[in-house]
């Protein structure tokens, strides 16, 4: 099943990628369907997952694969990758929504699409470093051609830069896994069994060298400060869709590897060195959304809160570290709030690139200073545009509000140093109400005069998305209900 | 003296083969020179055939203990035959009814002969004289072309050539006069207890000639200016197949030295200096072939870490031998498409090449992203196992330099990749390209992901002991 879901848009890629003939109008229909069927099957994988008992797996696969390494094809969903598989379906298809109109080589881009789904959908259900690395490293090829070859600006250097940075990061990840594989007894790559294992527990040395490799190549990915440079240009120069995939799936990469990976497979190391990643955290966190302030492109603003956002996810993760026992309750809020927030910020941030796509789309600029008023010719833009900014500024009744609630009340409660993240949030409201009253309110001049609303197949994946959020902030449980006992495992696990 | 002519069956293919082709050639009309190359290829086929079916035979020493038949003898001859074969494959077009088409395969299967030899030979006399019949094939491949470039580039490597395999022969000497024996087994138990100071000048010229067929440091240079200037062939060959030998030669030599000279640092450094270098001068160049040869350059420097831990851990063999296997193949694949569109030498050339033929365009992009070491191509399982072998051995810091060498060549990759996928120019002429090496290209491509995703059922192959 899980199999299904992950390699189906890879065939249809390859079916996409080989026709050459095909109308342009076929291939954007064939994609829409496939990421469709896509979110029928992950419909079904959620309809059908009960908790597994003791921290296991559900829909575990597993078969020989390169076993002189130790490396398996081990795959399975849990509380924590359920719910990233769940959004990668849904992001994906509100891209595929998206482009029904794009007429920049619509047969290409679909196959591109839907070999970035298959990777993206491989790294969440992998249970082997190296089914994780390898789907961690095609991510990145196709993003790289997306931005280069859909973007625009300086879209061929912004996706090297982007490559290259991430490149860095993955091989960091690699030398990391390769320190775990040679600390475990016996040798295996299996995610499982290093979890069960905990390698290095006694070595607190080499530990800490390997969770430091494990860390920088996931911190270049999240990204956190002062990680982050390669993310605003790629942003910047990306076509909407490859920026609403980067954001809302592909930095959510990083994330999960801290609470798959770096957490439960090296507690100690955690414990010890937890601290850092809280502290990274809150400044990622403040200087996020400082920098975001001072933006006057839109799109680049959106692409410092996601810093922002991430950093709400690694003070989680760090507090969660931080004090080994005592406060368990609290942590384990935390860790909820840390995957809830992944969850809702792939949701509305990819709602928001879609939506900064449409100013580039219209007039062919993000900067601010060429709009005013646009809330008169386009008063349906200006309104997804109001619910995406207030969700993401973590209003009650959406989804980053129950994100960051359980974050900061699981944190503090973990230890105080977390508060100091706070005056984020406050910074984030005031970024976004300031932009919304530049672009929006006042009267129509520059570039906002007879600008069209928005069209059909732009409403509906943003309105979609922003729905998704909204029912989440409203109704929050049956999300926290999968998350919560992973939850309690990985805390448990960090612990140790 | 243990004489068993059969062992050495592959060889004697090769070497019958590359008469024939020679003999054929000489009586062929040129546009029925194709006969020259069916003998080739026949042979090749053999030795590939006949080296599979050697791979069940124990693990063991002929003729007086100076050739041996094990795994890692098995999988240099199979290595070399379907590479030596790809690189046929791939420059019929630019070979047939030229002529030196006969004389080209004739040397190209020489050279595979002396590389097979010197990966399986266990004695330091065999070697010398592996070296030479590797060697001056090369020399009379790379001037083939008459042009000025590929006199310069034919001086410069047959210079450099005399050079490193006076330094072998030095090499030999002092290691011969320190521990009475050329054989390897002899000098595992005659070294014992000599002068550090000596035992690392014998290693040192044995080291160089060997370094130097490899093609790194400090007997690289030669590398770049060949593969700029020689046909795509010969250039696709001598980046290739040699290194195969030489690397395997080094492994073997290093695994009998005693630990008193300090050789895994000295070969670590090697490593370090040549990915490095390679990567570095590979930045600023512009062309295509130029720029592969640097790559290739870098490359030995990742195959020498499993030789730096050589004996210290079990991984280190068939780290060795997949990450050869994988990079003949990708070096193969990269070099096929170039000689598919020969008209396209300048990196700023490959534009619009998506456009002109999407296969070559993917064939590309597989094998350079597959030297970069991406998943799920060939070299990303072999980066894996020489990584981890380096690091079990005890060489953490050397994976650290590498992991860092694979980023940075990452750039130059890329800068050949980019603008492949841009549109083309409205004036451009599409050049051709030439269909031989087009389906070489395109099948090499297939083989890189094929071995990457099988990688499973080949390692356990490659797991067996050296004969000495």
């Amino acid at each position: 099943m899980l199999s299904l879901i992950v390699f189906l848009p890879l065939a249809a890629a390859v079916v996409l990628g080989a026709a050459r003939a095909l109308p342009d109008a076929v291939s954007r229909w064939t994609w829409l369907g496939v990421t469709v069927a896509e979110l029928a099957l992950v419909a079904v994988l959620v309809a059908g997952y009960d908790t597994p008992p003791d921290g296991g797996l559900a829909w575990e696969e597993r078969l020989r694969w390169i076993p002189s390494v130790g490396s398996s094809y081990h795959v399975g969903v849990d509380g924590l990758s359920l719910p990233l598989v769940a959004l990668t379906a849904v992001v994906f298809c509100a891209c595929a929504v998206h482009a029904l109109k794009d007429a920049r080589r619509p047969r290409a881009q679909a196959a591109l699409f839907l070999f970035l789904q298959s990777t993206c959908l491989g790294l969440f259900v992998a249970q082997d470093l190296i089914l994780f690395f390898v789907f961690f490293d095609l991510s990145i090829v196709g993003m790289y051609f997306v931005i280069a070859g859909w973007g625009h600006g300086g879209a061929a250097r912004s996706a090297l830069k982007f490559f290259l940075y991430t490149f860095l990061g993955s091989l960091a990840l690699l030398v990391g896994f390769i320190g775990l594989y040679l600390a475990a007894d016996p040798h295996t790559f299996d995610i499982p069994e290093l979890v069960a294992a905990a390698p290095l527990a006694d070595d607190a040395v080499a530990g800490a060298w390997v969770l430091g490799a494990i860390l920088l190549g996931l911190a270049v990915k999240t990204p956190t400060v002062p990680f982050h440079t390669w993310l605003p240009p790629a942003h910047t120069d990306a076509p909407a869709i490859g920026s609403a995939v980067l954001a809302g799936i592909l930095l959510k990469m990083g994330t999960y590897g801290f609470v798959r990976i770096a957490m439960p497979a090296l507690p100690d190391a955690w414990q010890a060195w937890a601290w850092v990643v809280l502290t990274v955290g809150v400044v990622s966190v403040l200087y996020g959304a400082l920098v975001a302030l001072a933006q006057t492109d839109v799109k680049r603003m959106i692409a410092y809160t996601s810093v922002n956002h991430m950093g709400y996810v690694l003070v989680a993760v760090g507090a969660a570290g931080v004090v080994a026992d005592g406060a368990q309750e609290a942590r384990e809020l935390a860790v909820t709030g840390a995957v809830t927030q992944m969850v809702s910020h792939g949701l509305i941030t990819s709602a928001l690139f879609l939506l900064a796509g449409v100013l580039h789309d219209r007039v062919g600029s993000y900067a601010m200073a060429d709009f005013g008023g646009l809330a008169a010719p386009a008063p349906r833009y200006a309104g997804l545009f109001a619910v995406g900014a207030f969700a993401s500024l973590g209003l009650p009744a959406f989804s980053g509000f129950v994100a960051e609630f359980q974050i900061f009340a699981g944190s503090i409660g973990a230890t105080w140093f977390a508060v100091l993240a706070v005056p984020g949030i406050l910074l984030t409201a005031a970024l976004f109400l300031r932009a919304y009253q530049r672009l929006f309110t006042g009267p129509t001049a520059g570039r906002a005069e007879g600008f069209p609303d928005l069209r059909t197949h732009e409403l509906l994946p943003v309105g979609g998305l922003l729905l998704l959020s909204l029912l989440i902030g409203v109704v929050p449980w049956p999300l926290l209900d999968l998350i919560a006992p992973a939850a309690e495992t990985v805390v448990g696990l960090v612990s140790r | 003296m243990h004489k068993e002519p059969l062992a050495l069956l592959p060889e004697i293919c090769l070497l019958v083969g590359a008469v024939t082709t020679l003999l054929a050639g000489s009586f062929l009309p040129r546009e029925r020179q194709w006969g020259a190359r069916l003998v080739a290829t026949a042979a090749l086929v053999a030795a590939g055939i006949t080296a599979a079916v050697a791979l069940a035979d124990p693990a063991r020493t002929v003729y007086g203990g100076t050739f041996a038949v094990d795994t890692a003898t098995g999988a240099v001859r199979l290595v070399v035959a379907a590479a030596t074969l790809l690189v046929i494959g791939l420059g019929v077009d630019e070979l047939a009814g030229t002529r030196r088409e006969s004389e080209t395969y004739a040397l190209l299967l020489l050279g595979a002969l002396g590389a097979t030899v010197m990966g399986s030979t266990t004695d330091l006399l065999v070697l010398a004289v592996a070296f030479l019949l590797g060697s001056i094939p090369l020399y009379g491949l790379v001037g083939m072309l008459r042009s000025p470039g590929a006199a310069e580039a034919a001086l410069k490597t047959y210079l450099l050539g005399a050079l490193f395999g006076i330094l072998l022969l030095l090499g030999t000497t002092v290691l011969y006069g320190l521990g009475g024996a050329t054989a390897y087994a002899g000098l595992a138990t005659g070294l014992e207890g000599a002068p550090v100071a000596a035992l690392a000048v014998g290693l040192l010229g044995v080291l160089a000639g060997l370094v130097f067929k490899a093609g790194g440091v400090p007997g690289h240079f030669w590398v770049p200016d060949a593969a700029q200037a020689a046909g795509t062939p010969a250039a696709a060959f001598l980046t290739t197949v040699p290194k195969v030998g030489a690397l395997v030669a080094v492994f073997r030599l290093v695994d009998v030295l005693p630990g008193s000279a300090d050789w895994p640092l000295l070969v670590a450094v090697l490593a370090a200096v040549t990915m490095t270098l390679g990567n570095l001068a590979a930045f600023a160049q512009s062309d295509v072939r130029r720029l592969l040869g640097w790559s290739t350059v870098s490359q030995v420097g990742y195959l020498l870490l499993p030789v730096a831990v050589a004996g210290r851990t079990g991984e280190a063999l068939p780290a060795l031998l997949f990450y050869l296997g994988a990079y003949a193949v990708t070096n193969l694949a990269a070099f096929a498409v170039v000689a598919a569109v020969p008209d396209r030498r300048g990196l700023e050339e490959s534009r619009g090449l998506a456009t002109a033929s999407p296969w070559l365009a993917g064939a590309l992009v597989v094998a350079l992203l597959g030297l970069v070491g991406t998943p799920p191509t060939a070299v990303f399982v072999g980066k894996l196992t020489v990584f981890t072998a380096a690091w079990d051995g005890g060489l953490a810091w050397l994976v650290v330099v590498a992991a860092a060498n694979t980023v940075a060549s990452l750039f130059y990759y890329l800068r050949w990749l980019a603008p492949v996928f841009r549109r083309p120019e409205e004036d451009a002429g599409d050049g051709g390209t030439r269909p031989f090496a087009a389906v070489a290209a395109v099948l090499a491509a297939a083989c890189i992901l094929g071995l990457g995703l099988a990688a499973g059922a080949v390692l356990p192959l490659l797991d067996g002991p050296l004969a000495r």
